[in-house]
């Protein structure tokens, strides 16, 4: 899939056939050329270029099912589910997108999160995914294929994937050639740095937002690159999708800009880049402030200014050239060009002060600065900092996700260099800065995906174009010499083979059959990545038992159907915020934080009543109106990512606006514990008390004494938990999922 | 007759005794089944005409308060002991509302095969199911308690005849029994109370009695049930079935500790049920099982000839008063349950719910015919609520009919065929494929109709026209490549000559073959002319046009030096060289030849790249 497919027709096909299948004969030349002649004008009645069209849609075709395929490993080895949290909010709101219609989901405040605060869901979410997956499904219902909503939405990641092979493919033509181009559609279609994003049933923004960024970016390239209205209109409609799908748009709106920038200060500036970025920063201004969610941000806050910034220098620069085709004098435009830039300058620096003071440009989020700032987060916002995906990333999962791509990407980058082009550039800028945050940031890897594909592409095409050209150049003469010498054996032996560079060839041959092992353990080290490690829906828990048969641990459906089935339905549940998606769409019930981390004062609030004493909690949980409560708990099964490991997080959150929770209460010398060695505090607050409720009598582990918890390895603290105020209402048959229901006050009488 | 409670309803029956008919009933013996949720009567009566009407009716009572319970009445034959059957040859049985009897009683009759004369008697079974007729007590009970049942029912058989003997026995599960009424003639045998025999009672004769008894059977009782059936002609019988189900027995209070469950499943959970087995119709596939939010996976399947058993596990076990939700789907063959018969198919399925335990308060059956059906019929074993509806499925314009049978307080016994008669021309199941077909060949035709087409709005602006001037200018370099490649031909075919000459040593064969190649070369160049003057003229192919001049020139210069190798060669022959001489002789040009040769294959690439 990544050679020159021209290569496998014409004069070396015909050679090789020719041994194999011609008698010994008084010519074989003449034998060869005529086999040479049956083949290629006979049998195929191709034109190269047909062939090669052919070739290439056919490529195309396999990449594109490729990527859709090869993300079907978690339907194969689960079921065709909704996986990990924030697809299931997704899930629920897609479902009633096409139930109840577009206005209603639009206007739609949901009493059943964040009680009793509710929230409002069209200004809060990015409708992108939603209106795409129902727009989908309003087809298929159309054209009457009776599917259901669950199947599209599990499959659209899938297929907005195969769809990004397309793009990869398009993009790499405009910057390199159409090789560079297929080599990147498969390199992108198998990236386990993507992949993992866009496996069936992750419905999430990203699984259309990788889509929509490499979209506009290369409707963006295109227009740089032919100056057209028309594509630079395109771009920003594909901006307007990538700002409805996903708040990683900011990311496009920086990136533009800032390659604006150094095509101005490099000296390329050109009227196709004018037109280009005036169009699509004014009309994808306009149509992203459409979008609810983003509203007036796009003109007032910081994260924008930039692209307003580099906006009004533009305006500047067309003025200047202007000025000078009127002017003639050199001096004097240089004296003119002085006194423009301090003033534009100096405008622009006093309007952002202004803007800035009056509060009328927001400063940056905590987030923006989180990722220009690794430390920021950990230092300012928990809440962000707790969150698994924004760790920085480690050297191992950038092997993990890019394998060869990460050796291959500063050769790409060389490649770039050595033919600088406004395109190149541009992919140049995208990799170098979507590597840094992806650095930053373990989930942002995915926006660097796309970005190191497309130049590890550019690497492996060049280079194996290099190669094969080498060869084939090579191969004509050694090819008419060996079938000579072999025609010559009876004859005259008259063999003078031009060998002046043996080992070049040779040399290529081997090169040509490294770059092919490489790519070939890329291919199965992205297989193997893809079945392992990321088609995992982690609702369901898969572990090899004893026997090496598949153990699986269903617990959170479990829970989650014993809360919608057998709870009053307007019961308030209380649990750490990880969870909150799955109970309201899967429980049904309505809880008290979410995934949406919007109001850090509530999750806090939650944070302190788990930290805080029984007869504590339950004021904070009576005035919260909380009926039930769940815990996570992995003691029983060995799952690591319970409740109490993220305990201290609660206790950070809940403590950084409630100053009455202090974390170094629940540490003993710095050091977090559960067992007998824990902080008082610790073995009496309500999580330890939820999780551990009547484990000390449970024998986990054979051999171990009662109340072993096997997720950390300790007998636990207090085996002689007592609840007040609370109720054992339902346990998961593994124990991961418990489910306590508050008492309701007893009779004063 | 000291002990008898209701007196009231004793008075009435001395008061409105004589008045209904002249039967007599002169034995009954009623065995009454507890062991599981649904109460089970069967009556064995033994009717006597006293009187000397031809009497052909018998009627049956049940206090009012029973009968919305009642789910199940059927009367046939005696066939000796045990259990009663549904046989073919049952008697039916329909509401009647006979003058002159008590309030609070409705009456059922049966209708006897042949009238009863004078004298006459006759023994047949009765058997009333009912539903939702035990009570729990206490209704609500914790995890480690055991579930304990309440049943009333009256020692003495209902009826408006008199009499004579008559006999109870009530059959309980193999468990404790808390209490029971004691009467006269009560005794206990194991887990089973006999009441009786009590002789010679008059008419609506009443004596209440209570048993409360322990039992754990599982309380497995579906609100709703609804079973779709979707026949497809093409092979399968597609049954869907949604459950929505609860535990009918005691509530549970307090709370669920799983501790102790998992500890002692049997002690502390005793009145929970956690699993079911459905019954499904032998060579069934494609099963699966699951709820709203996905895939259950504790389900097992086990299959022969005779049946296939499907036993699932609900997500958690089923306490008193808990509910649950799921869908199990399986598909069958349709030669099984599809026959023919006078020009009509007829669907012949079974109507009930594949799970023995399961008492079903609505059961909603849905047969979804293929879309074109028509003259659509059914017929049921007993009355059933039933309308039309439309399905729309995959690749529907129109739907699917869909016949809806829907029927309250279903028991086991109700697992009886009902049919589905319909037409259906079987062309009809070829539209979907067609529909596909013509789909995917106007998907196909627009294709190609796209490409073809010109879609540029202007049709004057420079970059269109040199647009249509690059297409030409490629058509004629196209035209040239061709010429040329035949060209080549034409030198292959010169060679295969030799090639045959070095073999036969026919001299005349091969100069034929140059004369026709000669004829043949001299035309293509002539065709070539126009295609290089065209090209030549115009202004877009300037950055290829050297190329092509350069592949014309060697072309015509490899035609040259292959026609003299030719000749060279056939002179030798005709001259009788030896094989080596004359390879040595054109070994010079055939390098050359060999070399130009390859100049213009790569030429010819390079401008297929262009």
């Amino acid at each position: 899939m990544v050679g020159k497919p021209e290569s496998s027709n014409g004069t070396a096909k015909s050679g090789s056939n020719q041994t194999g299948s011609s008698p010994p004969s008084a010519l074989p030349l003449n034998l060869k050329s005529d086999l040479f002649s049956s083949l290629s004008f006979k049998t195929l009645k191709l034109k190269t270029k047909q062939q090669e069209l052919l070739l290439r849609v056919s490529i195309l075709c396999l990449i594109y099912i490729l990527a859709f395929i090869t993300r079907l490993f978690s339907v194969l080895r689960y079921e065709s589910m909704i996986h990990e949290f924030d697809p299931y909010f997704n899930y629920r709101t897609t479902l009633f997108l096409t139930q109840k219609g577009f206005y209603e989901f639009w206007n739609w405040f949901d009493s059943e999160s964040w009680y009793p605060l509710g929230r409002i869901i069209g200004g809060t979410l990015y409708p992108g995914l939603m209106v795409t997956a129902a727009i989908i499904y309003w087809v298929l219902r159309f054209l009457r294929f009776a599917v259901h909503i669950r199947e599209v939405c599990v499959l659209t990641a899938p297929f907005f994937a195969s769809n990004t092979t397309l793009v990869a493919y398009f993009f790499g033509k405009e910057i390199w050639d159409s090789g560079a181009g297929l080599v990147a559609a498969a390199l992108i279609a198998i990236c386990p740095g993507y992949i993992s994003r866009s496996v069936a049933g992750s419905y999430d923004n990203e699984g259309v937002a990788i889509f929509a960024l490499l979209f506009t970016f290369y409707l963006f390239v295109k227009a740089v690159n032919t100056g057209s209205l028309a594509w630079a209109l395109a771009s920003a409609f594909g901006y307007f999708y990538m700002v409805s799908a996903w708040g990683g748009y900011v990311f496009i709106i920086n990136l533009i800009p800032l390659y604006v920038l150094v095509l101005l200060i490099t000296g390329r500036y050109s009227m196709r880049l004018y037109v280009a970025y005036n169009c699509m920063y004014v009309l994808g201004m306009l149509l992203a402030m459409q979008i609810r969610f983003v509203g007036f941000q796009h003109v007032q806050s910081g994260e924008h200014m930039a692209a307003m910034g580099v906006f009004f220098l533009i305006q500047v620069f067309y003025f200047l050239d202007w000025v000078r085709y009127l002017l003639s004098d050199t001096k004097l435009f240089q004296a003119f060009l002085r006194i423009t830039v301090t003033t534009a300058v100096g405008v622009g620096a006093i309007a952002l002060g202004v803007g800035t003071a009056s509060g009328y440009i927001s400063p940056w989020t905590g987030r923006f600065y989180s990722l220009l700032d690794p430390t920021y987060a950990k230092d300012h916002i928990p809440i962000i900092a707790s969150v698994s995906e924004h760790q920085p990333t480690a050297w191992s999962s950038f092997m993990f996700d890019f394998h060869i791509l990460l050796f291959l990407f500063p050769a790409g980058l060389y490649f770039c260099f050595k033919r600088l082009s406004d395109a190149t550039i541009f992919i140049v800028m995208y990799g170098l800065t979507s590597m840094y945050f992806a650095g930053v940031m373990v989930r942002l890897i995915l926006v660097a995906t796309p970005a190191v594909c497309l130049i590890s592409a550019i690497a492996v095409s060049a280079t194996i174009k290099n190669l094969t050209q080498l060869v084939r150049t090579k191969s004509k003469v050694p090819q008419s010499g060996s079938s000579k010498g072999s025609g010559s054996s009876k004859g005259s032996s008259k063999a003078t083979v031009d060998q002046s560079q043996p080992f070049q060839r040779n040399g290529a041959i081997a090169l040509l059959l490294g770059a092919f092992y490489l790519l070939s353990k890329y291919a199965t080290h992205c297989t193997w990545v893809t079945s392992e490690a990321y088609s995992s829906p982690s609702i369901v828990l898969a572990a090899r038992g004893a026997h090496g048969n598949r153990v699986i641990f269903d617990d959170y459906r479990e829970a989650y159907f014993w809360l919608r089935q057998n709870t009053p339905p307007d019961a308030k549940v209380m649990s750490w915020w990880d969870y909150g998606y799955q109970i309201t769409a899967m429980g049904n019930r309505t809880v008290i934080v979410d995934n949406n981390t919007w109001n850090n004062t509530h999750i806090a609030t939650v944070g302190r009543a788990m930290s805080s004493y029984e007869h504590e909690a339950i004021e904070i949980m009576r005035s919260l109106d909380v009926d039930y409560v769940l815990v996570v708990f992995g003691g029983v099964t060995g799952y690591s990512s319970d409740d109490i490991n993220k305990f201290l997080w609660m206790v950070r959150i809940g403590g950084g606006v409630f100053p009455v929770i202090k974390e170094p209460d629940y540490l003993v010398n710095g050091e977090y514990r559960v067992d007998k060695g824990a902080a008082p505090k610790m073995l009496n607050c309500l999580m330890y008390k939820l999780c551990y409720y009547r484990f000390g009598e449970l024998t986990t582990e054979y051999g171990k004494p009662p109340g072993y918890d096997r997720a950390r390895g300790v007998e636990i603290g207090n085996k002689d938990i007592k609840l007040e105020y609370l109720e054992e209402a339902f346990t998961t048959s593994n124990w991961i999922v418990r489910i306590y229901k508050v008492k309701p006050p007893n009779n004063r009488w | 007759m000291g002990l008898r409670l209701d007196l009231f309803l004793f008075t009435i029956g001395i008061l409105w005794g004589a008045v209904v008919s002249d039967l007599v009933l002169s034995k009954v013996d009623r065995r009454i089944d507890l062991r599981s949720q649904a109460v089970r009567i069967v009556s064995t009566l033994k009717v006597e005409n006293e009187g000397s009407d031809l009497v052909s009716e018998v009627l049956l009572a049940f206090p009012d308060n029973r009968i919305k319970h009642l789910a199940y009445l059927a009367a046939s034959p005696n066939e000796g002991k045990g259990k009663a059957k549904v046989s073919s040859n049952a008697y039916p049985v329909e509401a009647a509302q006979p003058k002159d009897v008590p309030p609070g009683l409705t009456f059922y009759s049966v209708s006897l095969p042949k009238g009863l004369g004078k004298g006459d008697s006759l023994t047949f079974d009765v058997l009333a199911v009912f539903t939702h007729t035990l009570q729990p007590f206490p209704e609500k009970i914790t995890q480690a308690d055991v579930q304990l049942l309440v049943f009333q029912e009256s020692a003495h058989y209902l009826s408006p005849y008199q009499v004579k003997v008559q006999s109870l026995s009530v059959k309980l599960p193999d468990a404790r029994i808390e209490s029971y009424t004691r009467l006269e003639n009560s005794k206990i045998h194991g887990s089973e109370i006999k009441y009786g025999p009590y002789e010679n009672l008059p008419p609506f004769s009443y004596s209440p009695i209570v048993v409360h008894f322990e039992s754990n059977e599982p309380f497995a009782v579906a609100h709703k049930l609804v079973r779709e059936i979707e026949v497809s002609h093409w092979g399968n019988v597609q049954v869907t079935e949604h459950y929505d189900l609860v535990h009918g027995g005691a509530q549970s209070k307090g709370e669920f500790s799983r501790l102790d469950y998992q500890a002692r499943p049997h002690v502390r959970g005793a009145s929970a049920f956690r699993r079911l087995v459905a019954r499904l119709p032998p060579r069934a596939h494609s099963v699966y099982y699951r709820d709203e939010i996905g895939n259950i996976s504790t389900s097992h399947l086990w299959g022969d000839s005779k049946k296939t058993e499907l036993e699932i596990e609900p997500r958690y076990p089923m306490f008193g008063g808990w509910k649950t939700a799921f869908t199990i789907g399986y598909g069958l063959p349709l030669h099984d349950f599809l026959f023919e018969s006078e020009g009509k198919r007829l669907l012949n399925f079974s109507f009930g719910c594949p799970m023995n335990e399961v008492v079903i308060d609505t059961l909603i059956v849905k047969v979804v015919l293929p879309e074109g059906s028509r003259d659509i019929s059914v017929s049921a074993p007993f009355p059933v609520k039933q309308w039309q509806e439309k399905k729309i499925s995959h690749l529907d314009v129109d739907g699917r009919p869909v016949v809806v049978l829907e029927k309250t307080n279903v028991v086991p016994e109700h697992n009886q065929y009902f049919q589905v008669y319909y037409k259906f021309n079987s062309f009809a199941m070829l539209r979907e494929p067609l529909m596909l077909i013509s789909g995917f060949f106007f998907f196909f035709v627009a294709c190609i109709l796209y490409t073809h087409a010109d879609l540029s709005i202007s049709k004057s602006s420079a970059s269109y026209l040199a647009k249509m001037q690059w297409d030409e200018v490629q058509a004629a370099v196209q035209q040239v490549q061709n010429i040329v490649n035949r060209c080549l031909t034409i030198h292959d075919k010169l060679e295969a000559s030799l090639s045959d000459l070095s073999r036969t040593g026919d001299i005349q064969g091969c100069k034929a073959a140059r004369k026709a190649a000669d004829g043949s070369l001299k035309e293509l160049i002539k065709e070539l002319k126009p295609l290089l003057s065209f090209l030549q003229s115009s202004q877009q192919a300037a950055q290829i046009l050297p190329k092509v001049e350069e592949l014309v020139a060697k072309e015509k210069d490899l035609q040259e030096r292959l026609m003299a190798k030719h000749g060279a060669v056939v002179d030798c022959y005709e001259k009788k060289y030896g094989g080596r001489e004359i390879e040595n002789r054109v070994a010079q040009q055939q390098q050359k030849i060999t070399a130009l040769r390859h100049e213009v294959d790569d030429l010819l690439e390079i401008i297929d790249e262009i």
